[in-house]
């Protein structure tokens, strides 16, 4: 499974990537993988304060629907607009164009306070 | 696209007809509906002779599987049998209409008052309304109880989240949305069941419901139910009860009696009357007394020998649906009740918890995967085994002549599948089951090419379900030139 290591994680699956002041996020190969085929991507509103943890953005699939967490607080500033027409963009590069949104984040510690490659490795070992 | 059952549009030919309808009185159509309500050109509608509508109809019937055809222990759904007593008891009423003053339906509001009052017993509730026309609809008369309950005593403000288990049906979240509230989901513990530690701490003066189905979604009742109800109550949360799975406890355990305060049943389930395509549904809703003032209205009251429809509620919610709810429905569910009795239903009840423990002990012997293997109620969750897929294995049983359980469901166990037999299968019926289940796993596991490609029996073969999806096509349009 492939967990690149320019990045952090979260134990609901979410990845989250700096981009100079930003958090990029989106969802693991991992998850895009046990979701199957994503037929729909519901994003958050730009502009919302979020706190970390909370459900921001859904994921659905033949399978299922998933909720998004936010991995950081912060406001949400960009939504990926290409998945309104080609929510298979998660499934087909979910660490590219297959991002969700873009996080101004308010606590930078909660950034460094995620898992990093090697622990996420480790949780989805232990789920699969 | 040609397709290989066309719709009547496309067997339509001009001027080909099966009946020549009466043509009516001159009639000043304008003048009655306003002439910006008149249509300028005739609908389209298909021009078929009457052997080619039997027909049409007769073959897409023949390319179903109903519980009238095939067992169907599609979970959650309860596709019990549907007595034809039922039937003709509401073939009784086709000339009702809900117009006529009620001195002249006295009989048919007779039964709607003794609906009322038979499913107040069954669930321990004060009061019950028939109005809503489906379960999720009757969640949502529910919900709208206990806001209006909470904002009458000036809560309403304070009382803003509504906490749901992981486990819970899809509709509980949505109707809490629906409802103006926030949802928090509770987890579920390693027992399947709510974890009490959790919802404890969820709980506060925030709070305004609890939703929950005893048994849960996993066909685990709830034991600790008593308690995590009184530590709501403690705090002025109030407990919804979906009825979705009283199926498994009728006559045996009432929801008022563990402390809900508010229930929605649903009658196209566990009072066995049609369900989806073949409905209407219908979704009573009880309430305790303290709810009661806020109910829909009209009711149906008794006063001396009479039966009235009460509209006296200065504190309702309004009306949920035109006119009564469905009628037809709640007269079959009313013969079915009263062709039970109290004994029959609870009988009822324990086929259906016996039928679905004898299935899961006989699935775990041939291969199948029990993830919470303890006493059920009447379903459970099995997993296939190791290598299989449920989605794989639910294509392949259509080939078998059954319907497949209800899959990836719930979202708290990876490859569910879930399994309601319901009371109304016999032994040999879930014997054969088990068998055709015991070799799907057996020819999957060695022939993973076959069983990815099944069904190969069905009128059409696997279908794109992610294009169905993304792309879907809800209704069938003329091709323009």
């Amino acid at each position: 499974m492939n967990v690149p290591a320019d990045r952090k994680y979260t134990r609901s699956h979410e990845w989250a990537k700096q981009e100079g002041s930003l958090i990029v996020v989106g969802i693991s190969d991992f998850a895009q993988e046990s979701l199957g085929d994503v037929v729909f991507v519901e994003t958050p509103e730009v502009g919302r304060e979020v706190q970390a943890g909370e459900a921001v953005a859904v994921v659905e699939s033949v399978k299922t629907a998933s909720d998004i967490y936010a991995p950081v607080s912060g406001k949400v500033v960009e939504v990926n607009e290409a998945l309104a027409d080609e929510p298979e963009l998660v499934n087909g590069d979910p660490y590219g164009v297959g991002w969700i949104f873009k996080l101004e984040p308010s606590n930078p510690a909660e950034f460094d306070a995620l898992l990093g490659p090697d622990d996420y490795t480790k949780v989805i070992e232990e789920e699969s | 696209m040609k397709r290989d059952f066309p719709t009547l549009f496309e067997r339509s030919r001009t001027g080909r007809r099966g009946t020549r309808p009466p043509r009516p009185a001159e009639v000043d159509l304008a003048g009655l509906l306003g002439a910006e309500n008149l249509r300028a050109a005739p609908p389209r509608l298909p021009e078929v002779d009457e052997l080619t509508v039997v027909r049409h109809y007769t073959n897409l019937s023949r390319r179903q599987v109903g519980v009238d055809t095939n067992f169907y222990p599609l979970g959650s759904c309860t596709m019990k049998y549907n007595p034809r007593t039922g039937e003709a008891a509401a073939a009784l009423f086709a000339e009702l209409h809900p117009y006529q003053d009620p001195g002249t339906v006295q009989g048919a509001l007779q039964i709607v008052y003794e609906l009322q009052e038979y499913l107040a017993e069954i669930t321990g509730m004060d009061a019950v309304t028939l109005q809503p026309a489906a379960g999720a609809h009757g969640e949502l008369t529910g919900m709208l109880l206990i806001r209006a309950y909470h904002e009458s005593r000036g809560e309403g403000e304070q009382r803003r989240v509504v906490l749901v288990p992981d486990s819970a049906h899809g509709s509980n979240p949505a109707t809490a949305s629906m409802a103006g509230y926030q949802v928090r989901e509770v987890p579920s513990g390693p027992d399947g069941e709510v974890d009490l530690g959790a919802l404890r701490a969820a709980l506060g003066p925030e709070v305004a419901a609890i939703m929950l189905t005893n048994p849960n979604t996993l066909g685990l009742f709830e034991r600790k139910i008593l308690e995590l109800i009184d530590a709501a109550h403690d705090q002025g949360v109030q407990l919804y009860y979906d009825g979705a799975n009283l199926n498994a406890i009728m006559g045996w355990a009432r929801p008022g009696d563990m402390g809900f305060d508010v229930v929605h049943l649903n009658l196209h389930k566990t009072f066995s009357t049609p369900h989806g395509g073949g409905g209407p549904g219908s979704g009573p809703v009880g309430a305790k007394a303290h709810l009661a003032p806020f109910l829909p209205v009209p009711t149906v009251k008794r006063e001396g020998g009479r039966f009235l429809l009460d509209f006296d509620r200065p504190q309702t919610i309004g009306r949920m649906r035109s006119f009564y709810g469905n009628f037809a429905v709640m007269v079959r569910a009313y013969t079915y009740i009263r062709m039970l009795g109290a004994e029959g239903l609870k009988r009822a009840s324990a086929m259906a918890v016996l039928n679905a423990n004898y299935l899961r002990k006989k699935l775990a012997g041939v291969g199948y995967r029990i993830p919470y293997d303890r006493l059920c109620k009447h379903e459970f969750i099995a997993q296939p085994p190791e290598g299989l897929k449920a989605l794989d294995v639910a294509k392949a049983l259509l080939d078998y002549g059954y319907h497949p359980p209800t899959v990836y469901f719930p979202l708290i166990v990876k490859e569910a599948m879930m399994i309601e037999p319901t009371e109304t299968e016999s032994r040999e019926t879930l014997d054969e089951y088990v068998e055709a289940m015991a070799e799907i796993a057996r020819r999957g596991l060695e022939d993973p090419e076959w069983i990815a490609h099944t069904p190969y029996r069905t009128p059409v073969r696997r279908l794109d379900e992610v294009a169905a999806n993304r792309k879907p096509v809800l209704r069938w349009r003329p091709e323009e030139a």
